[in-house]
């Protein structure tokens, strides 16, 4: 059945409301699908709805670019590049039916393939923005190659709406692999998975998702028929039936609790740093889930000395902050980087960080 | 400025910098006065050569203190004018700071000083089997300072990436002199993502003093196929043939008549001189990957209209077919006095129309025109030849290059793929981006260097800028392409 993506445009009603809540001194949450709401601060502000804001503004399979407003379902869009044999590389979660496009980049978050094909923000190209003036701006352009000005439309990846409203959005895609394939490993612990993943790395083989969890390893392989079927043969373990949207959309039995989930980045070769606790290893290492309570004051300090960060993703206590800490001059810049599109501080404010 | 002014400077950094890393006689500095993009040239006050990160710590200091205007430099390859010293300025050379740092195989990385050149990581890290991927036509002498500085690409940008995609982290001098550091070794950060900020920001929003960077498996195999067209249009639709099997090459790049012909007197690739355009495609990965699609790309180049295709039999005739491709601009540098490198982009489905108004350009300007283009991501690079000693004629040339950047942007492309803004765009910059647009950049800019010293006058205009460049190109009261929608 064709996808039928609704093609209706909000922009000149946005500019309205933005230039009228910039003169009130309000401030305002942008909402879209609302999908990934839990994801940051709580924050009292005016919610503004911009889902309506949908429709495909160019998709030409043959350039590899998709251009999009911000408000198009994002399982829509999905469905019509599976149409054209084409896909996000970075594998996106919805985390629920009506999740948008535009929070799919305000919020950054990417799935199991993202170690090994690149994050959102590696594939965006441009964006149109509505500034806390209420000025529409466009950076970058619908062109793989593009260093005219600086590279704004990247920086709107993972600022969680705070820098402005998306209003569309031009995102390279990529072909569907031929075959994919899942290979199983026991591997009683975490440091014996990280090694054997990261080792794997040196090698060209196709992987594009591994994963370790109570005491099992998994690989996905993608590409041609001739190159995984190869590269299985090389890598041995147990063929399984995949299970990567459930890893994508956090529907595992590991993620169903009711106890705090914590994101824990770390450069994918490091050691475990805690075990002991039920973690759930993916990115080649780089992201380990951890379900239960912690002292996250005390984890931040430790993940900060081995170039980590902890992110208390859902289920926390309020009154935990939800991202790792900045430096102070780090916050200072970064509230200066916010003032220069939101001078008026209305987008989103407190979402990431006070004051920003 | 006086001369006193030069070394009394001069001896305020010899205070913390060994005498010989402080250059300030003016033969010495002739060695500064310009980048890869020669046309332009300034000699600048000082050249420092800072040996670590706690003199380019020191050099900032005293720099924000004087707000002297500070132009780092990495090779000085830069096509577009990057590193062009400001003549009230100094000239801060990274080339010293050329240690590969760390090599760390179990997370693939390597962290290297700004001053490494771009070939020479691959080449440190071969043994291991694995290498770093953007490889800009000059990666034999550029630094990856200067690839960070200019968002770099090369031929293999479609598969693996440009720069950006190929950090995992920078440390950066700011323009107070204080270090900060911008680290996703962990494949994420949180708070903002200022990596694609810094990496293509033309050296003013900081000193990269430290690069991590990704490395990859060295791919087991890799077959070139050529593809002989008797229309430009023929090569271009078949790129996007190959798109459409699921396919991305690890390179696709095309060559008009006027280029191969060029090339080939050159280097006797054996490059077929009548046709109209050749496109070169390298397939890599498995071997069992690559035999089974370059037969495929070959079935479909055939189908989309190749008098001929040539299969690369083995690795000496792989490297033949590139051969020619590689010496382009040397080739076309042989048959002019001088030449003039343009670097738009644009969708590749408008190649056959931006190709056919480059060609109405040339006859109008009378000045040949040389076409190579990285074809699989829309990456084109009209080669103007000139002779600079005919009285006015570099002046004609820049106003081709100009109109085809426009005729780029008209294609809803852009002024710029990969060689950066510098102080040759400026005036097109003014076209692409609107007066609020280029407000923002300003802005960022000043969260960084609110004092405005690093690489002052680079890739983005000022108003007064803007508003000479425009009075200079309204003709009749009309902008050129009134009609233009810009992307």
């Amino acid at each position: 059945m064709p996808v039928d993506i609704p093609d209706v445009s909000i922009e000149d009603e946005l500019r309205t409301q933005i230039s009228a809540v910039a003169a009130s001194g309000a401030e305002i949450e942008i909402i879209g699908g609302g999908s990934k709401r839990f994801y940051g601060e709580s924050i009292e502000a005016l919610p503004i709805d911009v889902s309506a804001h949908s429709g495909i503004v160019d998709y030409d399979p043959a350039e590899l670019v998709i251009t999009l407003r911000a408000g198009c379902k994002l399982a829509e869009v999905e469905a019509l590049l599976t149409e054209q044999r084409q896909m996000f590389g970075f594998e996106p979660p919805r985390f629920g039916a009506d999740s948008t496009i535009g929070g799919m980049v305000a919020s950054g978050l990417a799935g199991p393939r993202r170690a090994y094909a690149g994050s959102i923000r590696d594939f965006v190209l441009g964006v149109k923005l509505l500034d806390g003036r209420g000025q529409v701006l466009q950076f970058g352009g619908r062109v793989i190659k593009n260093v005219a000005g600086f590279d704004v439309s990247r920086l709107m990846v993972g600022a969680l709406g705070t820098l402005g409203i998306i209003l569309e959005v031009s995102i390279r895609v990529v072909p569907l692999f031929e075959t994919e394939l899942t290979l199983a490993y026991e591997h009683e612990s975490a440091d014996q998975h990280i090694r054997w993943v990261n080792e794997l790395g040196s090698e060209p083989y196709p992987i594009t998702a591994s994963l370790w969890h109570d005491g099992r390893s998994q690989l996905r392989l993608s590409g041609s028929e001739q190159g995984v079927r190869h590269a299985a043969a090389l890598l041995g373990g147990d063929s399984i039936e995949a299970g990567w949207v459930e890893v994508k959309e956090q529907q595992l039995d590991f993620f169903d609790s009711a106890e705090p989930l914590s994101r824990v980045s770390l450069p994918p070769a490091t050691p475990d740093l805690l075990p002991g606790n039920p973690q759930l290893i993916e990115w080649g290492g780089a992201r380990r889930w951890l379900c239960g309570e912690v002292d996250v004051a005390a984890l931040r300090d430790q993940l900060a000395g081995a170039s980590g960060s902890l992110c208390a993703f859902r289920r926390h206590a309020a009154d935990v902050p939800r991202f790792h800490p900045l430096s102070a001059e780090m916050l200072k810049l970064q509230r200066n980087i916010k003032s220069s599109f939101d001078p008026a501080g209305i987008f989103n404010r407190g979402k990431l960080y006070p004051g920003l | 400025m006086s001369q006193t002014r030069r070394q009394q400077l001069a001896a305020r950094f010899r205070e913390f910098l060994p005498s010989e890393s402080v250059v300030d006689q003016p033969t010495s500095l002739a060695a500064y006065e310009c980048d890869g993009l020669s046309a332009y040239r300034e000699q600048p006050l000082l050249v420092l050569l800072p040996g670590d990160v706690s003199q380019v710590q020191q050099i900032m200091r005293l720099c924000h203190e004087q707000r002297l205007p500070v132009v780092s430099r990495g090779a000085g390859t830069s096509l577009s004018g990057g590193a062009l010293p400001h003549a009230e300025g100094v000239v801060l050379s990274l080339a010293k700071m050329n240690r590969i740092l760390q090599v760390d195989q179990l997370s693939r990385s390597a962290v290297v000083e700004p001053g490494v050149r771009n070939l020479a990581i691959s080449e440190a890290v071969k043994s291991r089997g694995l290498y770093y991927a953007p490889d800009p036509s000059s990666q034999i002498a550029c630094s990856i300072g200067g690839n960070v500085a200019e968002n770099a690409g090369g031929v293999h940008c479609l598969k693996y990436g440009l720069t950006l995609h190929n950090i995992l982290a920078l440390k950066v001098v700011g323009a107070d002199g204080e270090i900060f550091e911008i680290d996703q070794r962990a494949l994420h950060n949180d708070g903002y993502d200022l990596l694609p900020l810094l990496v293509g920001s033309e050296g003013m929003l900081g000193i990269v003093v430290e690069v991590t960077v990704k490395l990859l498996p060295i791919p087991r195999c890799a077959r070139v196929v050529m593809g002989v067209f008797d229309s430009v249009e023929k090569a271009g639709d078949s790129v996007a043939a190959i798109i459409a099997e699921g396919i991305i090459p690890a390179g696709v790049e095309m060559m008009d008549n006027p280029a191969i012909r060029a090339a080939e007197d050159f280097v006797h690739a054996n490059y077929p001189v009548d046709a109209e355009a050749i496109l070169i495609c390298e397939l890599d990965g498995t071997e069992e990957e690559v035999l089974a699609q370059i037969e495929l790309v070959e079935q479909v180049l055939k189908n989309g209209g190749a008098v001929e295709t040539r299969l690369a039999k083995d690795e000496a005739e792989r490297l033949l077919f590139w051969s020619g491709r590689k010496a382009a601009f040397p080739a076309v540098g042989r048959i002019s006095p001088d030449y003039y490198c343009i670097d738009g982009t644009i969708p590749r489905k408008s190649l056959a129309a931006v190709l056919a108004g480059v060609r109405q350009l040339s006859e109008q300007y009378g000045l040949p025109v040389a076409n190579v283009f990285h074809a699989g991501d829309g990456n084109l690079h009209p080669l103007i030849l000139y002779d600079a000693n005919n009285e006015g004629e570099l002046e004609k040339t820049e106003e081709l290059g100009s109109k085809i950047l426009q005729l780029c942007i008209h294609h809803g492309g852009t002024i710029t793929g990969e060689h950066g803004v510098g102080v040759e765009k400026l005036g097109e910059m003014c076209i692409q981006f609107s007066e609020a647009e280029r407000n923002q950049f300003h802005a960022l800019r000043e969260c960084f260097d609110p004092l405005k010293i690093l690489n002052p006058g680079k890739a983005i205009p000022t108003l007064a800028r803007c508003a000479e460049h425009n009075a200079m190109h309204v003709h009749d009261g009309k902008l050129p392409f009134p009609e233009l929608e810009r992307f």
